[in-house]
């Protein structure tokens, strides 16, 4: 269950594009996606986990490597903070909607900034999509500023857009003073 | 058997342990006070064994790496000869950074403010025009990078210490040297650090994290989301923590270090198996197993392979061997804040396919994005908070198990073992 669904990897589980994928027609228009991020991201500042769970394909990938990694690292040779498998990432939803998820109970609050929507190229699971973001969170009068971009791969399905893959990088040397990542980026 | 024995027998007043009656309280104080934390510098982080890094992450000749150790700038690195320093990243000439970068490798080092250089064992390496300085200037090396007064290192793990006469690093270590040998003897080729580090930062003070890293007591209720998680990977609990059984145990390694040993019921890459890793990694396990037993005999091998610790070492050293294995390190920037940094450890001779399930593993509990770790820093973050309470509702209870003869993992014998290092050591500072 690894990695499993991305035909958009190599063996080693990078990313990679050849020619011949970025050839293939089916690129998703740029205002649709940039769209579909912001629908994202107002289901995270909503709290709506279901409703974000749902826009993930089955055997997606949800990934952030260590704050400033190169944005082809490798969860199967370096530590990450999160890579989820599918399975994993259903769990996560599952566990923040807990009480006794603790880091986020009482929820904090939260924001999430989207810009520089970019088509990267078109890959054979779907359509190559980059974004800057930044994300506040805020708790118990504490404010922390998570910056960064996103890496996804979306794919058309039945008129709707889907998330194959999303890598979140964060362009920030560590995570301090931040500490953790217990929302979802 | 290599323990310090105290110089003073005072207490000092943040820590009251009455064992006739089973009590042991630490005063809320401790974790606020500015004046504690500058005690603690002087009396612990300047002059106890503080951990620098692994071997492993400075493989090569000219292999260098800066890093905060003890709240002093430091470069670690490898000459060209390949023995292992350890310099303060300051340049002799006016005090700028020499080493600017995270890593590399070279076989000198220039300060980029008027170039002062030096080779990688620290020594000046400039010409300077003459007429510009007396000719003996520099004899008494105050050309030369200032290297840390002593750094040793007990089977390729490098730690630093202030004073130039504190004892060697293997009596400091005392027994915590048998279990980093339990650990290290996993493989028989050497560990090495993963490529990647968790570098975070909880706002609470350092004796908190100290506490939680091997406080079985708070697992049930802290984590209960994540033995939800365990449910859905692996089934039922086969594994129990083995609470009431001797499996299950605290030890005393002396000089404040401790540990706690148990079974669990989550996957370890050495070496219970799981099903979700598949047959390749069993057969790989079973035979890594049936190697230990043949080197080790049954009893160490399963200790090894299937017992999980927590281990401490005192001051602000925690090596888990758990779902997977890592090396942690703190400081406190503040009382209320402190830096960690956290790696994963594995043996260098794993199959990619072991690796890629011991990191899948790690993130499953540890670090800033796992199921467990922001949990514990909520609960750290909020002692903290709450310690600002102090002057009305005063102390931390931690006598769990204290009138047992032999204290279980989910007691806080382990964390006692560290309050009576502290205080020692404090108390001496306090006196003196
Ligand atoms: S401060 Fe480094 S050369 Fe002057
Ligand atoms: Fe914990």
């Amino acid at each position: 269950m690894f990695l499993a669904g991305l035909e958009s990897t190599d063996v080693a589980g990078r990313y990679v594009m050849s020619a011949a994928l970025r050839q293939s027609s089916i690129a998703l228009p740029r205002a649709d996606c940039e769209d579909f991020l912001y629908e994202e991201a107002a289901m995270l500042d909503e709290w709506r986990l279901d409703g974000w769970i749902a826009l993930f394909a089955k055997g997606a990938i949800y990934e952030v490597p260590a704050a400033g990694a190169a944005d082809d690292v490798n969860p199967a040779s370096a530590l990450f903070y999160i890579a989820d498998d599918y399975h994993r990432l259903c769990q996560r939803v599952e566990r923040l909607k807990k009480d006794a998820a603790h880091s986020e109970f009482p929820r904090s609050d939260g924001l999430r900034l989207i810009s520089n929507v970019r088509i990267l190229g078109n890959a054979k699971t779907g359509t190559s999509v980059g974004c800057a973001f930044v994300t506040y969170r805020s708790k118990n009068d504490v404010t922390d500023i998570y910056f960064g971009h996103h890496r996804y791969v979306l794919q058309p399905s039945d008129g709707a857009i889907r998330i194959v893959s999303k890598r979140t990088l964060l362009d920030m040397s560590s995570l301090r003073p931040q500490g953790r990542v217990s929302i979802i980026l | 058997m290599g323990y310090e024995t105290p110089r003073s027998n005072a207490g000092t007043p943040w820590v009251r342990e009455d064992r006739d009656n089973h009590r042991f309280k630490v005063a809320r104080r401790a974790f606020i006070d500015k004046d504690v934390l500058e005690l603690e510098r002087r009396a612990i982080f300047d002059c106890c064994w503080i951990y620098v890094g692994h071997e492993s992450e400075i493989p090569n000749a000219n292999d260098f790496l800066t890093r905060s150790v003890a709240g002093r700038d430091i470069v670690f690195n490898r000459d060209r000869a390949g023995n292992v320093h350890a310099f303060f990243n300051i340049c002799p000439h006016r005090g700028a950074t020499v080493v600017r970068e995270r890593r590399g490798n070279a076989l000198g080092f220039q300060c980029f403010y008027h170039g002062w250089a030096f080779s990688n064992t620290g020594t000046f390496a400039t010409r300077i025009a003459n007429g510009n300085y007396p000719d003996d200037f520099g004899k008494d090396k105050c050309t030369d990078l200032t290297a840390v007064p002593r750094l040793e290192n007990y089977r390729g793990l490098y730690f630093l210490n202030l004073d130039r006469d504190a004892i060697s690093l293997a009596d400091y270590l005392a027994d915590a040297k048998r279990y980093i040998d339990v650990v290290m003897d996993q493989t028989e080729a050497s560990m090495e650090i993963v490529g990647g580090t968790q570098e975070y930062s909880i706002r609470a003070n350092w004796k908190l994290l100290v506490e939680n890293s091997f406080d079985g007591y708070h697992a049930a209720t802290t984590h209960s989301t994540y033995f939800d998680y365990l449910t859905s990977t692996v089934g039922s609990m086969t594994q129990p923590f083995g609470n009431g059984t001797n499996q299950s145990r605290a030890v005393d390694l002396g000089n404040g270090h401790a540990l706690v040993e148990y079974p669990a019921p989550w996957g370890r890459p050495i070496a219970q198996w799981i099903p979700a890793w598949g047959d390749a990694v069993k057969a790989e396990l079973d035979s890594k197993f049936a190697r230990l037993a043949k080197l080790y005999g049954e009893d160490r091998a399963h200790q090894i392979a299937h017992l999980n610790r927590n281990i401490v070492i005192f001051p602000n050293l925690v090596i888990n061997d758990i779902m997977a294995l890592t090396v942690r390190t703190f400081y406190p920037d503040e009382p209320g804040f402190m830096t960690v940094n956290a790696w994963a450890m594995a043996p260098k001779d794993e199959s990619a396919d072991l690796r890629k399930w011991r990191l899948y593993n790690f993130l499953e509990f540890l670090g800033p994005g796992g199921f467990a770790t922001p949990d514990d820093v909520e609960a750290l973050e909020s002692c903290q908070r709450s310690y600002r309470n102090h002057e009305q509702a005063g102390w931390n209870d931690i006598s769990k198990g204290m009138m047992k003869a032999a204290p279980a993992t989910d007691d806080e014998e382990q964390m006692r073992c560290f309050w009576r290092g502290w205080n020692r050591r404090m108390s001496q500072a306090v006196t003196s």
